[in-house]
């Protein structure tokens, strides 16, 4: 088992190299002069050309991409030009609201994504199903930035349940309440087409899963019923739904931009996007690089989770 | 072509897919031709009105712009660019996926590292990275979501790919001498196509979210063209005060999507013939009953099968696959039930204890009598305190039939703990002592192993220990040693055999070979399509056959010792049991049949030793 | 009498478990070196469990798996790797699973013409006047040349299987467990068809299976697999009648017959491949072994006549 972590995380390190060449070469790419950019338009060139050198940039591609790694490593991910901070504080930051707002909806959508998948596969053809299909097939098809919209115009306009926007109240918020009462349309929001994918697949591990022999064992043996779905079958199903929730992680992590955008949470998403508008190409690269290394961390637990559970995958 | 259509009509979320957007296509392909106002004339004066407020019928945006006429060239402009993303994704995404997954080795290798490296980025940082670089505009957003999903398709495609290019008909072309250029084309391409089709057209509604979302955020679409997602992202700001600029576009995005999504769905279902054949049905806790009567007790036994009727119903068809089946079991006694695939036997064992997979099964007729208690009837909760402790079953493939992610000794505990209130300590116990009496060796050690651990014959002695965990009167053996090797099969049938001498169990045993039946069993039933043909003591059945089909097939069978010869043969094949003729099914292929045996039906006549045969062969 | 099929010490070893760079952590030894000589005309019949790597053996011979060491040689000739029609006009293949070697998009008659276009370069007239005359020896009506696969049963799947495989007009045809996937009824049908072609067209097979009984009913010798390796060869109606090497009569008392009680049943499995004995690989489960068996490997030797056999201590006639 411990072998099994070890070789896993070996294998990341190719990975999260590999991250920070895809990064480095597409920013690389970006048409036009960073100096310029930084400088504005009426800068002179002397200001360009001594700029340029403090950034290295007149240096060949190869080495100001060992500099970078260099300086990555060390946790120095440059300074951005729009805020005028250091990169890493503006990233963790932004990076930690994120995470609240992601994490609270990814336990939502793979808690009721796995329990609603199994409930419609259990019942198949029957109303549960058939209800849980449609809400499926609606929960995929909508865009979350405009579930959000309407979730604002019913919740917070009409009824006034919650609060517009924003992760806390300006004036006299900040407690763990507070949070919660800005977390829960956000979170539901960005949950929803997650919960309908992870349904949907868990429905089919599950339709999969019970006609396999196995099954047909456990209810020769004289298993119940309760504990041939969510025992036997919902275990091994679990083996083809682990990989589904390391992605979908993905996905929630990608549908946060556009509900902070939405909801004006104070996340990396609307960080990105705004550097992105504004050109900001340290604070782009290294919130892409950033994010993307926590991903890779995520997806090791994801496997590591997967080998815990299937014994076939740890030799 | 036809099937499929038909198939997809049928599906009426489907069908409700389609029509949207079809209407929604043609409304768009048709939009220069409409009546419509120029959809990017502002005009200051006439901002936020409210639709169906006698001025333009949607009303108008922050700039006075009519919503109608932006709605359908926005609508134009999504759908475009989703299709176009779909498309260059999936077949770029496919080509990749199947060099890869045919060639294999270090291609493989090398691209699939590759992917793994741009999916270990959230799509939409690529994506963000990716518009950075070129510039926000929808061109490039249509790019970045294409490149984004790449990975996706190859990953997927490459999955297909491998498992066909490891089929015999592709060994087949190369020694027919096709290289691998012919072979990726004629071969593997036709197999891929499908699902590569069906993956595209399942994905077109999430490239229009993801493009819809990008220009939602302002990277897509530029002013003063909009696409759906940027004419969602104008209105954002007067959501409060002017929402039915927001509602108008999202309601149609949700709407294309959906109908996109059903309709793909549709396809799939369509396309996909385990779905047709009802194989991919949850087969639920017991077999359905569907009988007209119940039949009055008849003999005595342990174990009384009486007339059972076991059909299979897949759409309008029905496949009797048990047409009629008596049998019974003493107690302490061996039955043999023999026949050859499609015959019946397993469904006839299954059909005991209501473990026909239902649907598509479906007991049709007769009564099962444990001690005179009718289990066909029984409801589910008594049929389940029954399975596995006065009767027991042992299956045909070891390794399919045992939890792939239990222990072998937990699942040995649990049969124990399901019958009776003990200690998880002591169920584990026992547990241990069961795999000793099935002579598995170092027993402790192996209740720690997963069933991949163990050696096939290892595996079905956990699969006897099992059957015997409750210490049951009845063992139901399904073929349990065609999977395995000869050496190994000798050594699970003299611990069988033991073992039913020293408890004194009754089995019936399930096999098509005559070899074992002779070796174990005390009587015989021999079954033809759906029904018992031909029963008896053993030995007189093997050593005088009296039905022509007993006698033929045993002929058929090639004993050791006989060295090189001619073997005999039947010729034809057995009938479909969805159309079975009538009177004696096996008079087709049978050169002693005349119009008496086609005529009608034929009795299973006799008691002891019972025949079912007008004609049968002279017992010397 | 000419040898149609010859191997010279053809081995075939699998890497397990290999990183993308470095060598592997272990070598499976499918087929050890073996030597076999089919003489022009013959059935050898090769048994074996599984994992006894008949199978591999098998695709050694027809090119579909490079070997690791060893050379194939047919009517005299070494066979050439780089030229896979040439191993395909010598020698062709039956497989074991009717349904999955036919490309399920594929028409019967599409599948008949690749051999005839790739190996031979057929015109459309000939091919059409050859697949009818194949049609013909494999007793399947010619309406069924533009049907699909999945519309045959097992038994018509596998005529079709063999008209592919003559339609190479190969010498030598390999038969991997071509009846085992039939039932008894069917099997018969398509082992006398094998038997009739043979003796038409002149043919050399090398038919394998795991079931004794239906080897010994089709071939004139046989060669007995474990773990890799022949371990005892000779006529039929000699190797399981009087068998010399233990395995080989635990195979032949292990196959149930009717009317003799069950037997046989000597406890012990397969060694692990990954970890083999020192010595005789049988030697774990062999009532004769020795000392001597559990350190040094027997080669295949003459024991008496044409019977030979791979063992330290051979049963005695």
């Amino acid at each position: 088992m411990g072998g099994y972590i070890v070789k896993r995380l070996v294998s990341a390190v190719p990975v999260l190299v590999g991250i920070t060449v895809i990064v480095f070469t597409i920013m690389a790419l970006i048409p036009g002069d960073p100096a310029t950019a930084i400088l504005g338009s009426y800068a002179t060139p002397e200001n360009v050309e001594r700029l340029n050198r403090e950034l290295g940039l007149d240096r060949p591609l190869v080495s100001q991409y060992f500099i970078w790694l260099g300086n990555l490593a060390q946790g120095d991910l440059g300074r951005s030009f729009a805020l005028n901070r250091p990169v890493l504080d503006e990233v963790l930051e932004r990076f930690s609201a994120t995470l609240v707002l992601a994490g609270a909806a990814f336990v939502l959508c793979a808690v009721t994504g796995i329990a609603a998948g199994v409930v419609s596969a259990a019942r198949q053809y029957g109303w549960a199903d058939k209800a849980i299909t449609v809400a499926v097939i609606l929960g995929i098809s909508v865009p979350s930035f405009f579930l959000g919209m309407m979730m604002i115009l019913l919740f917070a306009v009409r009824l006034r349940w919650l609060p517009v926007s924003g992760m806390y109240e300006i004036y006299g918020g900040g407690d763990l309440k507070d949070l919660l009462r800005h977390l829960a349309m956000p979170a539901l929001a960005l949950s929803v087409v997650a919960t309908g994918v992870i349904a949907r697949l868990t429905r089919a591990a599950m339709l999969e899963v019970l006609r396999q022999d196995f099954i047909r064992t456990a209810r020769a043996k004289g298993v119940g019923e309760g504990r041939v779905i969510w025992g036997h079958a919902l275990r091994a199903a679990m083996v083809s739904v682990i990989p589904v929730l390391g992605i979908q992680a993905g996905f929630v992590l990608s549908g946060a931009v556009y509900i902070e955008m939405v909801f004006q949470w104070p996340g990396i998403g609307r960080m990105l996007v705004d550097a992105i508008l504004k050109r900001d190409i340290l604070l782009v690269q290294g919130g892409v690089v950033f994010v993307a290394g926590c991903y890779v961390v995520f997806n090791i637990l994801v496997d590591v989770a997967q080998s815990l559970l299937d014994p076939r995958i740890r030799t | 072509m036809r099937l499929f259509l038909t198939l997809l009509a049928r599906n009426r979320l489907a069908v409700f897919g389609a029509a949207v957007l079809a209407f929604v296509v043609l409304v768009v392909l048709l939009a220069p031709l409409l009546p419509l106002a120029d959809p990017d004339v502002t005009s200051t004066g006439d901002r936020f009105l409210r639709p169906l407020g006698g001025g333009p019928l949607l009303g108008t945006d922050h700039l006075g712009r009519d919503l109608l006429s932006r709605l359908v060239w926005g609508t134009r402009l999504s759908l475009a660019v989703g299709v176009a993303a779909a498309v260059l994704a999936g077949s770029i995404g496919a080509a990749i996926g199947v060099v890869a997954g045919y060639f294999g080795g270090s291609i493989d290798n090398v691209v699939m590292r590759g992917v793994d490296m741009l999916m270990a980025f959230p799509y939409i940082l690529l994506a963000l990275a990716i518009v950075a670089a070129l510039g926000p505009g929808l061109m490039n957003a249509l790019i970045a979501v294409a490149a984004v999903n790449v990975p996706f398709f190859a990953r997927n495609i490459r999955g297909i790919t491998v498992g066909i290019a490891h089929k015999e008909f592709v060994d087949a072309a190369r020694l027919a001498g096709m290289g691998h250029g012919r072979i990726l084309i004629s071969e593997i391409v036709p197999n891929v196509l499908p699902v590569v089709v069906v993956a595209m057209s399942t994905t077109i509604g999430w490239m229009i979210l993801e493009t819809a979302g990008l220009s939602f955020l302002g990277l897509g679409s530029q002013p003063p063209q909009a696409d759906l997602g940027s004419m969602l992202g104008e209105a954002r700001a007067a959501l409060i005060t002017a929402p039915h600029t927001s509602v108008v576009p999202g309601v149609m995005i949700l709407l294309i999507v959906m109908s996109i999504n059903l309709l793909g769905d549709g396809v799939r279902d369509a396309l996909d013939p385990r779905l047709r054949s009802g194989a991919l049905s949850r087969p639920m806790a017991a077999t359905l009953v569907d009988r007209a009567g119940v039949p009055e007790p008849k003999g005595a036994g342990l174990l009384s099968i009486e007339d059972l009727r076991t059909e299979f119903r897949v759409g309008p068809r029905r496949y009797k696959a048990v047409g009629g089946v008596s049998l019974s079991l003493a107690p302490g006694e061996c039955v043999g039930l023999i026949g050859e695939s499609g015959s019946g036997k397993s469904v006839t064992a299954l059909s005991v204890m209501g473990l026909v997979a239902s649907p598509p099964g479906v007991i049709t007729g007769g009564a099962v009598r444990l001690e005179g208690e009718d289990l066909i009837g029984a409801p589910y909760g008594r049929l389940r305190s029954l399975r596995g402790d006065r009767v027991a079953y042992i299956f045909q493939d070891p390794l399919a039939t045992l939890h792939p992610l239990y222990r072998v000794g937990d699942q040995l505990a649990e049969a124990i703990r399901v019958h009776h209130p003990v200690s998880r300590a002591e169920a584990g116990a026992r547990a241990v002592k069961l795999l000793a009496d099935v002579r598995i060796p170092n027993a402790e050690a192996r209740a720690r192993a997963f069933p991949h651990e163990l050696s096939g014959g290892m595996r079905q002695r956990v699969g006897i220990a099992m059957a015997l965990a409750n210490e049951p009167e009845i063992i139901i053996a399904d073929e349990p040693t065609t999977a395995l090797d000869v050496t190994v099969q000798a050594q699970i049938l003299s611990l069988l055999d033991d073992l039913r001498r020293k408890r004194g169990l009754a089995i019936l045993f399930i096999t098509h070979d005559f070899g074992v039946v002779g070796q174990l069993c005390d009587r015989v039933a021999v079954m033809y399509a759906g029904r018992i043909v031909e029963e008896g003591r053993t030995q007189e059945v093997l050593s005088a056959p009296a039905h022509p089909y007993t006698k033929r097939l045993i002929a058929c069978v090639p004993e050791l010792g006989g060295g090189r010869r001619r073997l005999e043969a039947i010729p034809g094949l057995p009938p479909a049991v969805d159309a079975l003729p009538a009177g004696c099914a096996f008079a087709p292929r049978c050169a002693k049949a005349d119009a008496a045996c086609r005529a009608g039906e034929i009795a299973l006549a006799g008691t002891g030793r019972k025949l079912r045969c007008l004609k049968p062969e002279v017992i010397a | 009498m000419t040898l149609a099929l010859k191997t010279d010490g053809l081995a075939k070893t699998f890497p397990v478990g290999k990183p993308l760079f470095g060598p592997p952590k272990a070598l499976v030894h499918a087929v050890r070196p073996t030597t076999l000589a089919v003489p022009q005309g013959e059935t050898l019949g090769i048994v074996g469990e599984s994992g006894c790597g008949k199978s591999t053996l098998a695709r050694m011979l027809v090119g579909l798996l490079p070997p690791t060491s060893g050379r194939i040689e047919i009517e005299g000739r070494a066979l050439d790797r780089a030229d896979p029609a040439a191993f395909g006009r010598l020698i062709q293949y039956v497989f074991q699973d009717p349904v999955s070697s036919l490309n399920p998009r594929k028409t019967v008659r599409q599948i008949l013409d690749v051999p005839l276009i790739r190996l031979h370069g057929m015109g459309k007239a000939a091919r059409a006047a050859r697949i009818a005359e194949i049609f013909d020896w494999v007793s399947l009506r010619p309406e069924f040349l533009d049907r699909y696969p999945h519309e045959f049963s097992g038994g018509q799947a596998q005529r079709i299987g063999i008209a592919r495989a003559l339609a190479a007009s190969p010498r030598i045809l390999i038969l991997d467990e071509p009846v085992s996937a039939l039932d008894v009824s069917v099997q018969a049908q398509v082992l006398n068809l094998l038997s009739d072609l043979k003796a038409e067209l002149d043919l050399t097979y090398l038919f394998i299976s795991h079931d004794l009984a239906v080897v010994e009913a089709v071939s004139d010798r046989i060669a007995v697999l474990y773990f890799g390796a022949v371990v005892e060869s000779g006529p039929a109606e000699k190797v399981f009648a009087a068998p010399r090497h233990p395995y080989t009569r635990l195979l032949a008392d292990s196959a149930p017959v009717v009317g003799r009680p069950l037997g046989g049943a000597a406890e012990g499995e397969l060694p692990d491949p990954l970890n083999p004995p020192p010595g005789c690989a049988f030697a774990g489960r062999c009532p004769r072994a020795t000392e001597l068996c559990r350190r040094e490997s027997p080669v295949l030797e003459r024991i008496e006549g044409d019977q030979f056999a791979a063992c330290h201590n051979p049963i005695p006639a």
